[in-house]
């Protein structure tokens, strides 16, 4: 009778057998988001491209204050963290003094669409050589839930405890929409990551993004209309769901300019 | 370029001395009294010359956190407004002096408060010496009464900043901004190339040398929510301060040498002071001027050596009475203190000065 081999485990580890690795530019530093948040599979793409596009050394982030505020902990490249709203006017500066680089911006709804509105929309309008990455997740995460300028209507936060109103509260912001239609813009996008299929699209999205800012052609904006479950008080499960069922109605899914 | 004798207003002259240190870049947002270093700016067309950036803003709140930006990446880079535009720019002078970034600031002052008048003041001497914004900060502020000094503290605005890793502010007042006055313009300094930069400045964010296999990421940030480790960079800070406080004081005496009264004044009015005193000594006052040009550091042990002999200070502004406080810390509760303000954009003449020190100090 023939002999059954045990395969030890050191046969199977082998590089050509790798299917994945994590980015050689997301450190091992703790993460604080939350189980289930899109920050972290959006930061994984970030460090990913990043090194697939051998940008490492002319990369310049600029963090928002909202959630992703210690996004320059966990990828390994220069940052800069901006007071509330002003990445967009950092990374006009930065990226007119040191035109050869890569400068981007990754800000939150608040961040963007309400107190970083005007500079949003100059930065934009002036057409700098940027990529803006704009988690929509249509909630205050960091300051526990309050509501953002894109939460829905009927949508229950800690400052619309009955449901967001009309009335009361204004309508759900769509920037992007409004984003596309400046001339300075090249490329408005809106993407999701709670899908594998989504995840992927929504990298091609951030490449294409980077590569506009390399060649110089204008604003390039990638919304990723985010969970956040926390905020939401549903599991992760759940806030995908939820978020397929009601967000992609008033967010619908992809370019909204590419030019 | 080189050194060059040229006629022109004091706003004019901050353009032209910015460009000739070989600054990186000016992000500014017109307002009155002031537009004019952005006008001047954009008519000498830098970008084609030097290589210098200059850009108009969508407000002082976005041309602040461009420069904090520009600073943040190692860049020689300024700003420049008028009170109601340095009100706005507070959040972001806050995060630059939190960030230890090196950034030229400046005010020319106009009178307040709100909207006020777009005529000369000096009611903006708590904000710039105090701090201005949230937390516990310093600028560097420094005080131009001429034409001259305008170009000149443009280069020692940016000396000192790059020297304590520290934002300083360029406090002038309307007058200074507006007249004109013979100017000696430096010759052009080259712009630092990017290699240089990294190297003078080998915290700036602005790309990680060497890639991967380089030099550690550079991260500009002024959070830090650990309160142990928030004290201890509070403490840095001000360590840096007392450093600044000891090395870089100055000011002007005029006329001290045997006076029996002294003036103390900064910008334009002591420039008007200085005809009062002329006046004065022509009717048998002694009085002798003290001119701080570093507000802060504000020049204690001087007003308070001079005090010893004076019978009475006499304090000037363009305000209702601000730079007294910091006379008043600097000298012993037995000396004379008084104050003399114009406000609301009102600039008094000499004779005005003189019937007030008289008013005040002389027995009739």
């Amino acid at each position: 009778m023939k002999e059954i081999s045990i395969m030890d485990i050191n046969d199977i580890i082998k590089p050509e057998n790798r299917v994945y690795k994590k980015p050689a530019l997301m450190n091992d530093n703790n993460m604080h988001y939350c189980p289930g948040c899109s920050h972290g599979v959006v930061h994984k793409l970030v460090a990913e491209i990043l090194e697939e596009m051998n940008l490492v050394e002319n990369s310049v982030g600029v963090a928002p204050v909202g959630c992703a505020v210690f996004a320059y902990n966990y990828v390994d490249i220069d940052w800069i963290e901006a007071a509330h709203g002003r990445a967009p006017a950092i990374a006009s500066a930065v990226s007119r003094l040191y035109p050869q680089n890569m400068v981007f911006t990754y800000q939150g709804d608040g961040d963007l669409a309400a107190i970083g509105t005007c500079e949003t929309i100059h930065a934009a309008n002036r057409g700098e050589n940027i990529t803006i990455i704009f988690i929509n997740n249509a909630i205050y995460g960091m300051t526990g839930g309050q509501m953002a300028p894109t939460t829905l209507l009927g949508m229950k936060t800690a400052t619309t405890p009955y449901g967001r109103r009309a009335d009361l509260n204004g309508y759900p912001l769509k920037i992007g929409d409004l984003l596309a239609q400046l001339d300075g813009t090249c490329y408005v996008t809106r993407q999701s990551v709670h899908t594998p299929a989504a995840v992927r699209k929504t990298k091609n999205a951030i490449k294409k993004a980077f590569q506009n800012t390399l060649d110089k052609k204008g604003t390039s904006v990638v919304e990723i209309v985010s969970t956040c479950n926390s905020g939401w008080k549903l599991t992760p499960a759940e806030a995908n769901k939820w978020m397929a069922e009601h967000m992609f109605e008033k967010y619908p899914m992809g370019d909204l300019k590419n030019v | 370029m080189e050194e060059e004798i040229r006629l022109m207003k004091g706003n004019e002259a901050l353009a032209h001395a910015a460009i000739r240190y070989g600054a990186d870049g000016y992000f500014g947002y017109p307002i009155t009294p002031q537009s004019e270093v952005l006008e001047t700016l954009m008519l000498e067309k830098p970008w084609e010359t030097t290589g210098m950036v200059v850009l108009q803003a969508e407000s002082e709140v976005s041309s602040i956190n461009m420069v904090y930006g520009g600073a943040a990446a190692g860049k020689v880079v300024f700003t420049s407004s008028s009170s109601p535009g340095i009100s706005l720019m507070q959040e972001g002078i806050s995060y630059i002096a939190a960030s230890e970034l090196p950034a030229l600031i400046i005010n020319v002052m106009r009178g307040g408060p709100g909207l006020g008048t777009i005529q000369p003041s000096q009611a903006d001497y708590f904000q710039a010496t105090k701090g201005g914004g949230h937390g516990d900060y310093h600028l560097i502020v420094l005080a131009p009464s001429s034409v001259q000094e305008m170009c000149d503290f443009v280069g020692l605005g940016w000396d000192l900043a790059f020297k304590y890793r520290t934002p300083a502010i360029i406090l002038a007042d309307g007058v200074v901004g507006q007249m004109m006055e013979k100017v000696v313009l430096p010759p052009q300094r080259k712009r630092l190339t990017d290699e240089e930069v990294k190297k003078r400045c080998p915290w700036a964010a602005n790309g990680r040398t060497g890639g991967l296999a380089g030099r550690p990421r550079n991260v500009v940030t002024s959070l830090e929510l650990d309160s142990a480790k928030m004290e201890v960079s509070n403490e840095r800070f001000q360590r840096t301060y007392r450093l600044i406080e000891q090395n870089e004081v100055r000011f002007e005496e005029i006329g001290t040498e045997d006076c029996d009264f002294l003036i103390v004044a900064f910008g334009s009015v002591a420039r008007i002071s200085q005809k009062a005193v002329e006046m004065a000594r022509k009717k048998g006052y002694k009085i002798g001027i003290l001119r701080p040009i570093t507000l802060w550091p504000f020049p204690t042990n001087e007003v308070s050596r001079l005090s010893e002999k004076a019978k009475g200070i006499l304090v000037v502004e363009l305000n209702a009475g601000q730079m007294i406080e910091d006379v008043r810390l600097a000298v012993g509760h037995d000396v004379r203190v008084e104050h003399f303000g114009r406000l609301g954009g009102i600039v008094p003449s000499p004779d005005e000065i003189l019937e007030a020190f008289e008013e005040k100090f002389i027995e009739k």
